[in-house]
């Protein structure tokens, strides 16, 4: 059998290769000679083969047949057999198969041979992949060559003892004599290594963390003398005397300063040393006092200190590396909360990487200014942040615009302020905002009295432009119904438009095919609320009746139910179309249902559950009023998931005049049915005439005796 | 939740070129095949769409990934969320620097004939997860005996 090609030879055939197809062949066939030789159990070229193999294998193709012959492999005498073995088991092997025990005993022996490099490939190879079982059998070997005097080996042992610790935590104790000198070490890498296994020890056992407390002075001395030292060839980087150790001990000191005065006293001082000494022009001074500030917002630093790091991360941001900028604005997201003010000082930057190129910058800068967002700032604020809102991608818009309704909620200097920045929000990201604000917007202008002309003119001025989002043609469409009178009635500063025009907007959303179901809903309500504020109820009626035959059955429903209104309680319905009063944010549902009461569901509920008693008409609509308010706020406090909890009967009064001079009184049963036993609760508006003129009476119940409900 | 060790810090370091060919895939933690395959073409993906004007850290899955571009090859670090940034990226140019002194000015191919001495250079400087030896010159020093050894 001739010789199997060489490993360069086979890397250079295969790459010729012009299709995946031609590759594949190539591999199919070099594996069928790697089988074949294998089967031969040929010793000198196994290592070549599995060489081969382990190329094949990266370039994704299966080479699972190769393992045996690793293990043999790593059981020859040869370095470069071992060496190819190693890294096939590495690569080949996981601790899933059964295989992977049969090399803890080739592991035994090489971490017990001559040659430190053999025994290097074995702490390597164990430190990487090794099973728990692995670990708890040779853990004993790495503990002793812990204590070696060699530094080659020492560094590999401390990390595998990491990787042992982390596979049987309970192995923890038995490296504890071990680490009782690590830190006296002048070799940087036996120094880094022990540090790195400190930490691991340290992040695991609060006991551990106690006890190594105690070395805190020595790891301040070890990282003064990194500071303070010369000129250091071996570990210098950009003349900077070995960043990574300096890392390293920072972040240990942060696990040790932790919750800890004492320790956290004793590093106070280093820690202003670094971040104020250390060299910033390149990334890796950089990195050094990123890892200082982490430390300094960790551990019990006194102010000024905190101070000092917020600072760097200041500067951080000024800095043109976008990555430094990138992480000074993540860890500054981490601390506004407990450092506000000394956050606030860095808004300007802040708000400046609004405008940065990197998405997950950007996001950063906007969750940061909205938490910095005050009474104090809020004008200047929100106008950096409505602009981000039109410029900003897609994936921020709804983020930003909920951020933005918070915002404007808490810290809205003047109603009308207010109004506008909703407006802005609606106008420029409407599709994008949530669905819970429309209801929270309504209630919101509804209870800005003051507000109402003016915010139905712009909403009407905003719908004129633009009907495609909606939540704005919502919102829109509830207001003009509300407060269409205001609309046509001059109240506004800008021309006024006339009824039809006003109807034909909404009419006009009925049809359009950007209009969802629920807007439609919205709007033909709208049309029907108009009824009572506008003069040409014919052509109200006629839209209502033509929608009483739409194929959508909700608008079908509320059709014919505003039909049954004009028809049979055309005198109700002044009461029922009136304004809606002032809403208190009772559950966060509240609004939503009291916009659903609002003209629509008392038809249904009269017409189909209880039939209103028939007296006077007078009688009747103080009847209603009060059955309306009452309807309204018992919605308010029920379940959210099924708003029908409560249903009515009201009977007839007693009479329909009260005796002057208290020489009698007027009753009026009302019936409850509260299947699901929620808290009653009342609102009562008593309209009547007194002396020929109107009156209005407002009056809660909230002390029904719970046994009435329960 | 595979992916939250308690502690593990690189969870693996893939050398990848533009086409999405791996010139080095070293794991740290434990995965499938398929996992690994899924694993490789995920960050291949992730990070071949970004340019000059994106941070080097990309938040994957539940961790991130810090990677440098070289010429055509892309160089990732896959470490925990809570990691500093700034310090792997420096852990990444150690490396590269590293190989360029080893392969006497580094090409793709020579890390494609030379692949399993790429793996001992990652051996020299990394270990269970963890930077292991960060000075270039006792790096150097050590490859060089190794390859005597052959």
């Amino acid at each position: 059998m001739p010789a199997p090609i060489r490993l360069r030879e086979l890397i250079r055939t295969i790459r010729t290769a012009r299709t995946q197809a031609e590759e594949r062949e190539m591999i199919q066939k070099e594996c069928a000679a790697i089988r074949s030789s294998f089967r031969e159990e040929d010793n000198t070229y196994r290592c070549r083969n599995v060489a081969k193999l382990l190329y094949m294998h990266m370039l994704g193709y299966p080479a699972h047949f190769g393992q045996l012959e690793c293990l043999k492999l790593i059981a020859s005498q040869k370095f470069t057999d071992k060496r190819i073995g190693y890294l096939g088991a590495m690569l080949l092997l996981d601790e899933r198969q059964d295989v992977h025990l049969l090399m803890t005993n080739c592991i035994k022996n090489d971490l017990n041979h001559s040659t430190q490099y053999v025994q290097g490939l074995a702490l390597c190879t164990l430190g990487c992949m090794g099973s728990s079982e692995m670990c708890r059998d040779l853990a004993g070997e790495v503990e002793k060559l812990l204590k070696t005097s060699n530094s080659y080996l020492r560094k590999k042992a401390a990390l595998c003892a990491v990787h042992v610790i982390r596979k049987v935590p309970e192995l923890m104790e038995m490296f504890l004599p071990a680490t009782k000198n690590l830190l006296s070490e002048k070799n940087h890498g036996v120094l880094h290594t022990s540090v790195v296994l400190l930490t691991e020890m340290c992040e695991r056992s609060p006991d551990m963390l106690s006890h190594f407390r105690k070395l805190v002075p020595q790891l301040v001395r070890i990282l003064k003398n990194l500071i303070m030292s010369g000129y250091s060839p071996e570990h210098d980087v950009s003349g900077i005397s070995d960043p990574f150790l300096q890392v390293r001990i920072l972040r240990l000191l942060r696990i040790l300063g932790r919750s800890d005065d004492d320790s956290s006293e004793a590093m106070n001082d280093i820690l202003a040393q670094v971040a104020t000494n250390t060299e910033t022009s390149k990334n890796v001074g950089n990195a050094i006092l990123y890892e200082t500030v982490l430390t300094i917002m960790d551990i019990k630093s006194e102010s000024g200190l905190r101070v000092l790091a917020i600072n760097i991360l200041g500067r951080f941001l000024l800095n043109n590396d976008k990555n430094i900028r990138y992480v000074a604005l993540t860890s500054l997201l981490k601390t506004v909360q407990t450092d506000h003010n000394a956050v606030q000082r860095h808004r300007s930057t802040i708000v400046d990487c609004l405008k940065d190129l990197d998405v997950s910058i950007k996001r950063r800068a906007m969750e940061l200014s909205f938490a910095l967002v005050n009474g104090n700032n809020i004008r200047g604020m929100m106008k950096e942040l409505l602009y981000f809102l039109d410029s900003c991608d897609p994936e921020f818009k709804a983020d930003c615009a909920s951020g933005v309704f918070l915002a404007a909620e808490k810290y809205a200097p003047s109603k009308r302020w207010h109004i506008d920045t909703i407006m802005r929000v609606l106008t420029t990201a409407g599709s994008y905002v949530r669905d819970d604000s429309v209801p929270n917007l309504i209630q919101l202008i509804t209870n800005s009295v003051e507000m109402h002309a003016y915010t139905v003119q712009r909403l009407y001025k905003a719908l004129l432009d633009d009907i495609s989002q909606q939540p704005l043609v919502q919102v829109s469409s509830w207001c003009i119904g509300e407060y269409g009178d205001l609309l046509v009635s001059g109240q506004c500063e800008e021309e006024e438009p006339i009824q039809d025009e006003v109807l034909d907007v909404l009419e006009g959303l009925l049809v359009s095919n950007l209009s969802t179901p629920v807007t439609r809903g919205y709007a033909l309500t709208a049309i029907m609320k108009l009824s009572t504020r506008f003069s040409s109820v014919n052509r109200i009626k006629k839209v209502v009746s033509i929608y009483g035959s739409s194929i959508d059955v909700e608008l079908q429903q509320r059709a014919v139910e505003y039909n049954a209104l004009f028809k049979k309680y055309d005198h109700m319905r002044p009461a029922l179309l009136e304004r809606m009063p002032i809403m208190e944010k009772t559950a966060t549902n509240g609004p939503t249902e009291i916009v659903q009461t609002n003209g629509e569901t008392e038809p249904s509920v009269l017409d189909t559950k209880h039939p209103p008693p028939v007296t006077q008409p007078a009688n009747q609509v103080r009847t209603l009023k009060q059955f309306w308010y009452l309807h309204s706020v018992l919605c308010c406090c029920s379940d959210p998931v099924s708003p029908w909890t409560f249903q009515l009967q009201l009977l007839s009064p007693s009479s329909n005049v009260v005796p002057a001079l208290n020489q009698g009184t007027v009753t009026q049963v009302i019936r409850v049915l509260n299947p699901q036993k929620q808290q009653l609760r009342m609102r009562i508006k008593l309209t009547y005439t007194h002396k020929g003129s109107p009156v209005q009476d407002l009056a809660e119940v909230n002390n029904f005796p719970p046994q009435s409900w329960q | 939740q595979r992916f939250k060790g308690l502690g593990i810090t690189i969870r693996f370091i893939l050398i990848q070129n533009r086409a999405g060919k791996t010139r080095l895939a070293k794991w740290y933690m434990q995965f499938d095949d398929d996992e690994k395959q899924k694993l490789i073409e995920e960050v291949h993906a992730v990070v071949t769409v970004r340019d000059a004007k994106h941070t080097n850290f990309v938040e994957f899955r539940n961790f991130k990934i810090i990677y440098r571009r070289y010429a055509g090859l892309y160089f990732c670090i896959c470490v925990d969320v809570t990691d500093n940034n700034l310090a792997y990226l420096e852990g990444i140019h150690n490396f590269v620097e590293v190989l360029n002194e080893y392969f006497h000015n580094v090409c793709e191919l020579d890390l494609v004939f030379n692949f399993y001495k790429v793996y001992t250079v990652v051996d020299e400087m990394f270990l269970a997860g963890e930077i292991r030896e960060t000075s270039q010159t006792k790096v150097l020093k050590q490859l060089l005996m190794l390859q005597s050894l052959e």
